[in-house]
């Protein structure tokens, strides 16, 4: 069973929709006495990253994902909170992978990256049947830089983290929830992790 | 590199979607539901429902159908029409929106687009900008482009840009309806002074007409909803002739 935690990200209802769309067992809560319970769980994430912190602060909940055992799928925002710290008002994050979430600075490119991108994903379970042709839908304006934790790159510009793994912690810059059947994939392989 | 987006809109009136011609006369086009996942299944990039019911229902009837299409739709979509404050905004993006888009209500507020972008991030705000070319000016206009109002397309849309908006959506009166080709000047000027994505609105008619916008315009993405809706431009066969000519497109299979 798919634990989501509820802080209030703008994604959750997608992000519902779509595990419903794949038949996934899951439920949503905001306590940790209910989301130990999970298997697995998805921190979603759209918003401001400072937000997004504070209200995980105020629900008790940033210790208890830094203790987290099992797989847990950040995405988008939520894949940004896993990092050290953001440029995205400064933000102090989860500090689960030692990584920096920069902002696009390249005067050439649009910010927010909006649209549809391929990756290259490396042999990973939660990019398994994933090909270099397959489309993911992006947006946001702040970006991870390749580490050795990424397991798939895009280029807006340049190469960056678009999915990442580091233990039991996943994350994807995109959104499954939005990336037609590609992003469904990515659901189930995180499921069958 | 990220790929142009070819987005149908969906006209939205009493639940069924609708097409006028020049804002005007409106003839029924179908179920949106329906009509949405065949986009979707077609090859869509992305989807626009802009909602024109002017009745007291309407916020009830919009919030159910924007639950409907979230349950249904894997790919990203807009909703707007008659969204004017936080509150309308937040009922949309709950139920699985992914964007709004914000016409006349910012042009009379502008600080709406600052409010928004400050509670749900400028990737979710779209400034729908109708406007029309007279006396040698690019005029905004709101109310579903019946009242020409002060502000001037370029200024607004940089003003907008400023306020918080994190994507322009411009249609040209003067195109829209006519199958003529999009407003590629206009369209040039604000992909060059705006640092946001444009999506382009107004004036398609076959498939050179988008890659006339995406290659002489620049724009990131091109929308349009008759020719789709009565199925004079496939949307698998236009992104083919897209890709032929270079053009970076998302193909499915």
């Amino acid at each position: 069973m798919i634990g989501i935690i509820n802080y209030g990200a703008g994604n959750t209802k997608s992000i519902m929709n779509a595990l419903d769309r794949i038949e996934a067992d899951y439920f949503i809560s905001d306590l940790t006495k209910e989301l130990e319970k999970a298997d697995k769980l998805i921190l979603p994430g759209v918003g401001h990253a400072k937000t997004a912190m504070n209200r995980l602060e105020e629900q008790g909940l940033t210790d208890f994902i830094r203790s987290w055992k099992k797989p847990l799928l950040g995405v988008c925002l939520g894949m940004q909170l896993l990092c050290e710290f953001t440029e995205e008002g400064n933000t102090r994050c989860l500090g689960i992978i030692e990584d920096r979430v920069k902002k696009f600075t390249d005067k050439e490119m649009k910010v927010p990256k909006m649209g549809w991108n391929i990756t290259s994903p490396a042999d990973n379970e939660l990019m398994r049947n994933i090909k270099a042709d397959d489309y993911f839908y992006f947006v946001h304006s702040y970006y991870l830089p390749t580490s050795e934790y990424s397991i798939a790159q895009a280029n807006y510009g340049i190469e960056y983290t678009a999915a990442i793994q580091k233990d039991n912690f996943y994350g994807v810059q995109f959104h499954p929830e939005k990336s037609a059947k590609a992003g469904s994939q990515i659901l189930q392989n995180f499921i069958a992790i | 590199m990220i790929t142009k987006r070819i987005i149908p809109c969906l006209d939205i009136r009493d639940g069924r979607t609708v097409k006028g011609t020049n804002f005007k006369s409106i003839r029924d086009a179908g179920d949106p539901l329906d009509l949405a996942i065949k986009y979707e299944k077609e090859g869509a990039d992305e989807l626009v429902f802009l909602d024109i019911t002017a009745t007291e229902r309407k916020a009830e009837l919009l919030t159910e159908l924007v639950a409907k299409l979230s349950k249904e739709l894997s790919i990203p979509f807009t909703v707007g029409g008659g969204i004017h404050s936080v509150e309308t905004a937040y009922n949309i993006l709950q139920n699985g929106a992914d964007k709004v888009a914000v016409n006349s209500a910012a042009v009379h507020t502008p600080a709406l687009l600052t409010e928004l972008a400050a509670a749900f991030g400028a990737q979710c705000i779209v400034l729908a900008i109708d406007a029309k070319f007279e006396e040698g000016e690019w005029w905004v206009f709101t109310h579903g482009g019946k009242k020409r109002t002060e502000k001037k397309l370029f200024e607004w849309a940089r003003e907008g840009a400023r306020l918080g908006a994190g994507e322009i959506l411009f249609t040209s009166m003067d195109h829209d309806g006519t199958k003529n080709g999009f407003a590629i000047d206009a369209l040039k000027q604000l992909n060059t002074e705006l640092s946001i994505p444009i999506v382009a609105s107004g004036g398609a008619g076959n498939a050179s007409h988008f890659a006339d916008v995406f290659q002489q315009a620049g724009v990131d993405a091109a929308l349009a909803a008759s020719i789709f809706h009565y199925g004079e431009v496939s949307i698998p066969n236009l992104k083919l002739n897209l890709k032929n000519q270079d053009i970076n497109v998302r193909i499915t299979e």
